[in-house]
Parts: structure tokens; sequence; C-alpha cells
């Protein structure tokens, strides 16, 4: 790119040109830095972390334990609990963030009277900050002070009107339920940019070989659509894996880490239990995991592409 | 004719249908949210699922405000949020700039890196950044959080900015640069005022994500003069009585910023994202 613009510039001096070589690092640089030191750095220290033994109010601790964490890790069945949960938590968040985004942004995808109230009013819920939806659906499903275990109980849902957050076997579909309110419109966004960027013409001109509306939607809009739906749930698919705000907001991963996932157990044992040593190993087995994931992916890709 | 005319009244009528069951879903949290804000104390057991108190008061608003807690917390959370959207925004529009015009040795990397980051679970940091923030003076500090949450904000933020420049020809800034400016200053004086939208779209971005951020804040900051408003709103939550009014009232205070930012910005992002779709 820049070489090309070189022919038309006049060319710069000695100090000048080295300065035009220099000036993509000089823009990058800054942010690189930053990144740089707060994520790479402290990925490698806390792998490392792994390792030893470090508690945070105990100055004793920090010497090196070998793999003892992870041979706990083994027998802690409360992380094989959140690993579970995790999948649990991963697929139903995203697939239902997915399926309502979609059918979202086919509603807003042709012009009508209203629209843009429509859609700013829609797309509401993304703008809400992540503690406070968390907060928000904590007192919705709170008999106290939220309609919805009344509701839930009146509809013949509940046996009572009890808090689902406070039930062990059911206290993780609370946080769920405010993902999924939570995250459709980011689906719709992203699904409504790409559907406003197929061409019209190619629509009309199927509308006038006599195509009806589902047999355009499967043959035109689907195709179209497919780069875009593949990239944004296989991100979308970490980056939920990853996020333990809402459970940590609602329900602490509880009651008695029967809600955690791996991310929140992650958190609260740095934060509550202040086991900086056994969290990154947790961590460490986290983000192996997810490697694995992105490998398979990768791998994946590969043999579609290759088959096309 | 007749016949599809009425096929399409009924169509648009299931398609107005279907938006205000969304709506609906997507307000009621909301408004729920107030109802309880503005509901009497005497009200708000009693009254438990009435759509709409019998009375109303703002008495919950006014116990917030006096409570002088949450009005430090607040400051705190709007000086954070403000500086790093500031700072995000001009380091990811320079980064951004330099992915969208250069070709240079490393961008490979460079991107990479910012693609990789941004998949990465965070809570792996959380413990080697407080103990390397520590002795720098980082925790129980607002500094700490604005150069965490830059950081973390930059990857996203500059490849949202990329895709703004990517939307402006590059004939415009050659032109400026054979009439003898330097491409710094062809990229102050005439490309930053044509990616306003993206500009006010990276600011959003990153203040409200700024503004909702609460693991680094709960773990990086003990004392309350540093605290921010979410970790604040939390700890009102775990204590052994809850005052729901003022919680709510809270609440809807700390919807405020973020809900006047992205009813401003909501359509450059759908216009900032179809362009990074179109460039494909």
């Amino acid at each position: 790119m820049a070489a090309d613009t070189n022919v038309q510039i006049p060319q710069p001096g000695g100090s000048r040109r080295l300065l035009a070589t220099l000036e993509p690092y000089l823009y990058t640089f800054p942010g690189v830095f930053l990144i740089a030191a707060t994520t790479l750095v402290p990925v490698v220290i806390g792998i490392s972390y792994a390792f030893r033994d470090i508690m945070l109010l105990d100055p004793m601790s920090g010497g090196y334990v070998g793999l003892t964490h992870f041979r706990d890790l083994m027998h802690d069945g409360n992380f094989w609990n959140a690993l579970g949960n995790t999948a649990i938590w991963t697929v139903s968040c995203v697939v239902l963030q997915f399926v309502f985004g979609l059918i979202l942004a086919l509603l807003l995808n042709r012009p009508f009277p209203g629209r843009g109230v429509i859609q700013a009013i829609v797309f509401l819920p993304w703008a809400v900050p992540t503690f406070l939806v968390g907060l928000n659906w904590g007192w919705l499903l709170n008999p106290v002070v939220g309609p919805l275990p009344h509701w839930a109980y009146a509809l013949g849902l509940m046996s009572a009107p009890d808090n689902i957050l406070s039930d062990p076997h059911r206290a993780l579909w609370g946080p769920i339920i405010a993902g999924v309110w939570w995250g459709t419109p980011f689906f719709a966004i992203t699904l409504l940019a790409a559907l406003q960027s197929i061409p019209k013409e190619i629509h009309e001109a199927a509308e006038i070989d006599g195509a009806g509306t589902f047999e355009r939607f499967r043959s035109i809009t689907l195709p179209f659509l497919a780069p875009t739906i593949a990239i944004t749930v296989l991100l979308r698919t970490i980056w939920v894996a990853n996020s333990p705000e809402l459970i940590v907001v609602m329900t602490r991963g509880g009651p008695a880490d029967s809600s955690q996932i791996v991310a929140s157990y992650i958190f609260t044992q740095a934060f509550q239990g202040l086991d900086f040593g056994y969290a990154s190993a947790v961590a460490t087995v986290l983000v192996l995991l997810l490697l694995i994931y992105s490998a398979l992916l990768l791998a994946l890709r590969h043999a579609l592409l290759r088959a096309s | 004719m007749r016949g599809s005319t009425l096929k399409r009244g009924g169509l648009w009528t299931l398609h107005y249908a279907a938006l205000a069951i969304y709506m609906a879903v997507a307000m009621f949290p909301l408004y729920w949210l107030f109802k309880v804000s503005v509901t009497p104390n005497d009200l708000i057991y009693s009254g438990g699922v009435q759509f709409w108190p019998a009375r109303t008061s703002w008495e919950h608003y006014a116990t917030v405000i006096r409570t002088g807690d949450f009005l430090l917390y607040f400051r705190n959370s709007i000086i954070v949020s403000s500086v790093t959207a500031a700072v995000t925004t001009v380091l990811a529009a320079a980064a951004g700039y330099a992915f969208s015009r250069f070709t240079f040795r490393g961008k490979f990397w460079i991107v990479g890196l910012m693609l990789v980051t941004q998949m990465f679970p965070l809570v792996i940091v959380i413990a080697p950044i407080f103990r390397m923030f520590g002795p720098l003076g980082l925790t129980n500090s607002l500094t700490g959080l604005i150069i965490i949450y830059t950081a973390f904000n930059i990857p996203f933020a500059t490849f949202l900015m990329q895709s703004f420049f990517d939307g402006i020809p590059k004939d415009l800034e050659e032109a400026a640069m054979i009439d003898g400016a330097t491409r710094f200053k062809a990229l102050l004086q005439i490309i930053a005022p044509l990616t306003l939208p993206g500009l006010a779209a990276t600011l959003g971005f990153s203040f409200t994500a700024a503004w909702s951020e609460i693991l680094f804040a709960m773990m990086l900051n003990s004392s309350s003069s540093s605290t921010t408003f979410p970790v604040g709103l939390l700890s009102f939550s775990t204590r052994a009585t809850v005052d729901y009014g003022p919680m709510t009232a809270s609440g809807v205070l700390a919807l405020i910023p973020v809900c006047v930012f992205f009813l401003l910005i909501q359509r450059y992002l759908v216009q900032g994202l179809t362009a990074g779709a179109v460039k494909g």
C-alpha cells in the first residue's frame, strides 16, 4: 500500500524518509506496548504461578510445587462441575442469543415506518452495563421485589414462587436468562450489518423469477450470511465461555459452587480464596482447552476449504 | 391483486407484533427497575408484583445522593470511563490508521497479537496483574484501572477504527501530501474530521466497557476512595439487610450515561460494522 503512494509524492530527504519508514510503528507502538505489558507479560507470569504456591496473605508462600495444583485439580469435584457448567452455559447462551438475534435482524432488515425508534429500543439491552444486567435480573427473579417467580408459579412452572438463584439445580439458568436478554442485540446488530450488505438486486431478481419468501431466505440470505454467522458464533462462543461477570454478580457461583463455570471459579479462587497459585492452575487448564477448541476450528476450516 | 395486498397487510401485522414482543422483553426489566426505584419504602414489600405502585416518591434517589459514598463512586467511575474512552480512542485511531494505510514488517504479528488477546480469558491475568500493580502503586488507584481498561479495549477499538479508515479514499490525504503536507498533518486535518462517526462509536464503546467492568475493579481496588460505581453497588447488594429502594435508584442512575452514549452512537455502530463487513 505504502509503495504505490510513494510514486506520486515528492521524495523527502534522508531523515524524513527514515521517519516515513518508522511512521506505522509510531502509530501502533503505544497500543502494542500497553497490550504487551498488561496481557502478554501477565499471561506468562500467570502460567508460572500455576506451578507455585502463591497465597496472597501468606508471605511464606511462593515456592515451586511442581504439578501439585494440577493433581489437586483432578480430584476437585467443584472444578469438574464447573467444567460441565461451562458447556451448558456457553451452548445455551450462544444458541439462544443467535436464534433470537437472527429473527430480530430479519425483522429489522427492510425499511418500515418507525424502524429507527424500534431499533434503538430493541438494541437497548446491549447498552446496559453487565453488572446491572446481573443485579437487575437478580431482583426480577427475587420473589420479594420481582414478578417472575410469581408469574412462573401462576403458570404452573414452579411449585412455589421461589428464587431459582438459591436452588442448586436451577441457579445457572438465572445468569443464562440474563445473558440471553443482554446478548441478543449483539447478534442482531452483527447479522443486520451483514444482511444490509447483500445487494438488493439479487433479491429483486429472485422475486421476479417467482421465488417465495422462504425460498429466497434459503437460497440467497443464508448463503450470504453463512461466513458472518460462522465467525460470529465461533468468536462469541469463546467470549461467552470466558465471561464470568453475570455469574459472579448473580450467584457468586453458588449455592455451594453449583453454578460455577470455570472462569468464575478462577475468579472466586483468586478473589475470595486468595489462592493465586491454584487459580492460575485452573486458568492454565482453561487456556489449554480454548487452544484445543481453536485448533479444532482451524482444522475444520481447513478441511472445509479443501472440500469446496 | 387484492388477495396479495391483504396477505401483505397480514404479514406486516405479524411483523409489528413480533417486534412488539421484542420491545416488551427489552424494556420490561428496565421498566421494573425504574418502578421499584420510585416505590416508597412501605409499599416495596406489600406491592410486590403490581405494575405500578399506589404512590410514587423520589425518596430513594434523595437517599442515594445524600449518602456520600455513591456520589464518590459515581465520580470515580466517570473519571475512569472518560479517561479510558479518550485514551483508547486516540491510541486505537493511530493503530487503526496504520493498519488501514501501511504495509510494514511485523504487521501480521501485531494484528495477530490483537486478535489473540481478544480471545484470551482475562481471568488468567487477574492474579498476576494484582501482584505486578501492587509495588507500582497501581492498586487502590484509578490510574491502575484506566491502564487496564485502555489496554483491554484497544484491540476491538483498533479494528473498529480501521474499518472506518478503510471506507475513506486514500486519494484524499495523497492529494494533501502532494501539496506538501506531511502525512500526519493530512491525517489530523483532512481524515480525522471524516471519521467523526467512527471516533464517536469508539468513544462510546470504550466508555461503556469501562463503565461496566467489575472483576478488575473488585480485585485491584479495595479502598472506598477508589471504588467504582459497579463495585459499590454490588457490595451494597450483599449486605445483610438489602435496601431495594436506594439500590434500584442507583441502578437507574448507573444507566443514564451509557444509555445517552448508546442512543447517540447506535446508528453509527451498524454503519461501522457494515463498512467492515463490506470490506470482508
